[in-house]
């Protein structure tokens, strides 16, 4: 087992998650890609707290978890209110913010 | 040594000490009415009656304390001469050497010359009763009949004002202001209190309802503190303060209703008038401040002037110079004019002011400054000087002047300047006290006058013009018509009344008449006092018939004025009856079989005889037939025009002149009628020649350097200024500061205008952003690293 295997499963699983990110439509595929995006970043802490005999990239490991459940929390409400608005979740129509 | 004397003197009672409360509390009443009145909803009257009553008091206790002084000291004075006489005028450290005086007793009132410490006075009149030297002759005095011994020195308190700077040595002292309390102050502060308040009480009937009722009582409070602020001032400069500060009154006064023309006109020019004489009393009072080695202080001036330390020439000088600011004031000839325009005032302004009290501040001037005159005129022993000479012209040219008015209060402005002239002819033969005691019985019986002839206008509807509105009032008003016909007897003349008593000792005091020798033999001041005496009584009766006899001519039916009117009128006649009594000539007091010091009792208290600040003046000796032959020219003329007015009536009922006389035939007649009627063209000459002569030249003089200099000045700087300011704001304004503002707003849209394009609001787009730049920066990273 090199610790290369588990850095090469997280960076495809982050590029997927970016690439999902970049260019899905769909609000809820969105969040479900940058969920991605987090579980590759798990997957590194956790690989180098294991070669490094560290708790700690465990513990950090399971923060990020919890907070990934409250951003879905909150992203799913942002995309419930902006399917309720314009009965859609298509985020690239959602431009409000335009200067 | 001096304390040795000031010891058993007599000293002063301590309201001499507290005299300068009369004027203060009147000029706290001008501040409280000006101030407060409206504030605290309280009428004018009832701060400024109060306050001209309590001033009345105070005057009165001074004067009642002034008698008992002077009688007290004058008693000591006697007492002493028996115990140290011969010795008191070595011991006491010498009156000065060489006075004029030969005969009477001399008390010198200030010690030495140069550089007099009054700082702490007080007790002047300490050593004064004490430095008593009498020569052999005071009985000799006495039996004249001239009073003279041991007259009290003036009562000074003085503050130093500011230090003159100068050395004592050197000739400076300090520059002290403080009050001076002597028989002519006196007299002075109880007539101006007196008639004051009569016409406070007057005047809260007659300007009752005026539009500026408040001010109104806030300048005659104003007046009254001015006045008696000049008549209880111990030094020259005081003096002018106070006598511009009454000219201020009355220029206020006179323009009270200034919203017609004419009466701002009599007050610019009664302003003006006096302007010309305080030029005079500037420079002579600037003359006497040097020659009295730099001191304003009254006494001193004066016992210098007696002790020949200042020489009869520049006594001379300023004595002439002085005399410019008596004719202005005292309405002199040729100064008088603005006295009768004067009469556009509210006519208890008249009464106070320019009958009874400001216009006779000339004749107390003469009266304060008496040695600089008396000695600079040379009126001892002369026969004719300027100060006789311009009140003899003044009292028969301004008689002649009453003669043709119609206007009832300007007739009485003609005899207030007629009778000022009187008394500056007393003054000018040396009869100081008859001057003074007829400005005593003149305020009363013109202030009687004066207050009657407002309660006449009040009657016929505000009018003043005897020939149109007036005639047949004594039905209507018997109390102004009595208590008018007593003054105005009082005024010609008539025996027992005031005024005969103090005329006739004018007429004495002329010394020309057989066997009343006075100080010279003064035959035109005379000639001219007999003519306006019989004048006077000429133009009071005429004034008498077209008021209150014959039929009325005005309109509508007049009525007796209401009592707060009336009442000080009563008051006043009771005066013009017996003011006289208080200075009859001794040898009529013995001949009704009155005691002796009844008589002359006026002349005891005022004049200052006999100490060092006083000239020696010889008084004349009263002559019976002298004054039956006045008496018998006034009546005389009195007949005259009481027939005159009766034929005419008799003629005619509505008639006021007669138009067929001799006056139409005689072109001469006609002439020196028509010269009355334009006052002697004096007007003319002030405003047509003078005022329009200076005028126009001086007007263009003054166009032309203010349109090549000043305008020019002021236009090139203009132009200059526009220039400037032309080129400031196109390239620096402009060009400079908004282009900056300018650019810096413009840089920093365009700047927005371009980052906006950035703002998409399209999430991934941020999201592209965001991982290339981390993309970019991990790069970085690995590179570097």
């Amino acid at each position: 087992m090199y610790l290369n295997q588990f850095l090469f499963l997280s960076a495809v699983l982050f590029c997927i998650g970016v690439y999902g990110v970049l260019t899905r439509k769909n609000g809820v595929l969105v969040l479900m890609s940058i969920e991605l995006i987090l579980n590759a970043v798990n997957i590194n802490l956790v690989a180098f707290g294991a070669f490094n005999a560290d708790l700690g990239g465990q513990v950090f490991a399971l923060f990020i978890i919890a907070v990934a459940a409250a951003e879905v929390g909150v992203g799913l409400a942002i995309v419930l209110l902006i399917y309720r608005n314009r009965r859609s979740i298509d985020v690239t129509e959602a431009d409000l913010m335009k200067g | 040594m001096l304390s040795l004397f000031a010891a058993d003197a007599v000293s002063a009672p301590a309201i001499f000490d507290w005299v300068w409360l009369i004027p203060a509390i009147m000029a706290g009443s001008f501040l409280t009415i000006l101030l407060g009145s409206k504030r605290l909803k309280v009428p004018a009257h009832f701060i400024g009656i109060p306050a001209v009553i309590a001033c009345l008091v105070l005057a009165l206790v001074t004067a009642f304390s002034w008698i008992g002084y002077s009688s007290d000291v004058a008693h000591s004075g006697e007492v002493k001469s028996e115990e140290s006489f011969g010795g008191t005028a070595e011991t006491a450290g010498a009156p000065v050497p060489g006075f004029v005086d030969a005969g009477a007793p001399t008390v010198a009132c200030v010690e030495s010359k140069h550089g007099d410490d009054y700082d702490d006075d007080g007790d002047h009149d300490a050593f004064g009763a004490g430095e008593l030297a009498f020569s052999g002759e005071l009985e000799l005095a006495v039996e004249e009949g001239e009073g003279g011994g041991g007259t009290p020195c003036p009562v000074i308190n003085d503050v130093t004002w500011f230090s003159n700077g100068g050395d004592p040595e050197d000739g400076g002292s300090d520059i002290t202001v403080g009050t001076l309390v002597d028989g002519q102050s006196v007299m002075l502060l109880v007539v101006v209190t007196f008639i004051s308040t009569l016409v406070h009480i007057y005047s809260t009937d007659y300007v009752n309802g005026d539009r500026r009722y408040t001010h109104y009582f806030a300048f005659l409070s104003l007046f009254t503190a001015s006045m008696l602020f000049m008549v209880l001032s111990s030094s020259t400069i005081q003096l002018i303060v106070g006598w511009e500060l009454v000219g201020v009154c009355s220029f206020a006064l006179i323009g009270h209703w200034w919203e017609e023309k004419p009466n701002s006109d009599a007050a610019l020019k009664a302003f003006l008038t006096n302007r010309v004489g305080d030029i005079g009393l500037l420079i002579g009072m600037i003359i006497l401040y040097f020659a009295a080695g730099k001191t304003f202080d009254i006494t001193t001036i004066n016992t210098m002037a007696v002790s020949g330390e200042i020489s009869q020439n520049t006594l001379l000088v300023a004595g002439l110079c002085l005399m410019a600011a008596v004719m202005s004031k005292s309405g002199q000839f040729v100064l008088h004019t603005w006295l009768p325009d004067a009469m556009a005032g509210p006519t208890p302004v008249s009464a106070l002011i320019h009958a009874a009290t400001m216009v006779v501040a000339g004749v107390y001037l003469i009266g304060r400054l008496y040695a600089v005159f008396f000695i600079g005129f040379g009126i001892s022993g002369g026969t004719l000087n300027a100060m006789a000479l311009v009140g003899g012209i003044t009292c028969v040219g301004a008689g002649l002047l009453a003669f043709v008015q119609a206007d009832i209060k300007k007739v009485l402005a003609y005899s207030t300047v007629s009778q000022l002239g009187y008394m500056v002819l007393a003054l000018g033969v040396g009869a100081y006290t008859a001057g003074m005691f007829h400005l005593f019985t003149h305020a009363i019986f013109k202030a009687c006058l004066f207050l009657g002839a407002g309660s006449v206008s009040h009657a016929c509807h505000h009018s003043f013009d005897m020939k149109a509105d007036m005639g047949g009032l004594r039905k209507f008003m018997p109390k102004t018509f009595w208590t008018f016909v007593i003054a105005s007897g009082a005024l010609a003349g008539i025996p027992p009344l005031a005024g005969f008593w103090s005329k006739d000792e004018i007429l004495v005091g002329a010394g020309v008449w057989a066997g009343t020798d006075g100080n010279g033999t003064f035959t035109l001041p005379f000639i001219f006092g007999m003519m306006a005496a019989a004048m006077t009584a000429g133009y009071m009766t005429r004034v008498i018939w077209l008021t209150f006899f014959g039929d009325y001519r005005g309109h509508g039916v007049p009525h007796e004025s209401g009592p707060r009117i009336t009442t000080p009128l009563i008051i006043l006649a009771v005066g013009s009856v017996f003011a006289g009594f208080l200075n009859m000539p001794k040898p009529f007091v013995e001949k009704i079989g009155l005691p002796s010091s009844w008589g002359l009792w006026f002349e005891h208290q005022v004049e200052p005889a006999g100490i060092g600040s006083f000239p020696a003046i010889d008084h004349g000796k009263p002559s019976f037939s002298l004054a039956i032959v006045a008496t018998l020219l006034g009546l005389g003329a009195a007949f005259l025009v009481w027939n005159y007015y009766k034929a005419l009536y008799a003629k005619d009922h509505k008639a006021t002149e007669v138009t067929d006389g001799l006056m139409s035939k005689i072109p001469l007649l006609k002439a020196g009628h028509t010269m009355l009627t334009e006052k002697y063209y004096l007007d003319h000459l002030y405003t047509g020649a003078i005022a329009g002569g200076t005028k126009g030249p001086l007007a263009r003089a003054a166009y032309w350097f203010n349109q090549n200099v000043l305008d020019k000045t002021v236009d090139t700087a203009g132009k200059t200024a526009v220039a400037t300011g032309r080129f400031v704001y196109k390239y620096i304004d402009q060009g400079a500061i908004d282009g900056a503002v300018n650019a810096s707003g413009a840089s920093a849209s365009g700047g927005g205008q371009v980052l906006r394009r950035l703002q998409t609001g399209r999430v991934r787009q941020y999201a592209t952003l965001m991982f290339g730049a981390a993309a970019l920066m991990a790069a970085v990273f690995i590179v570097a690293i």
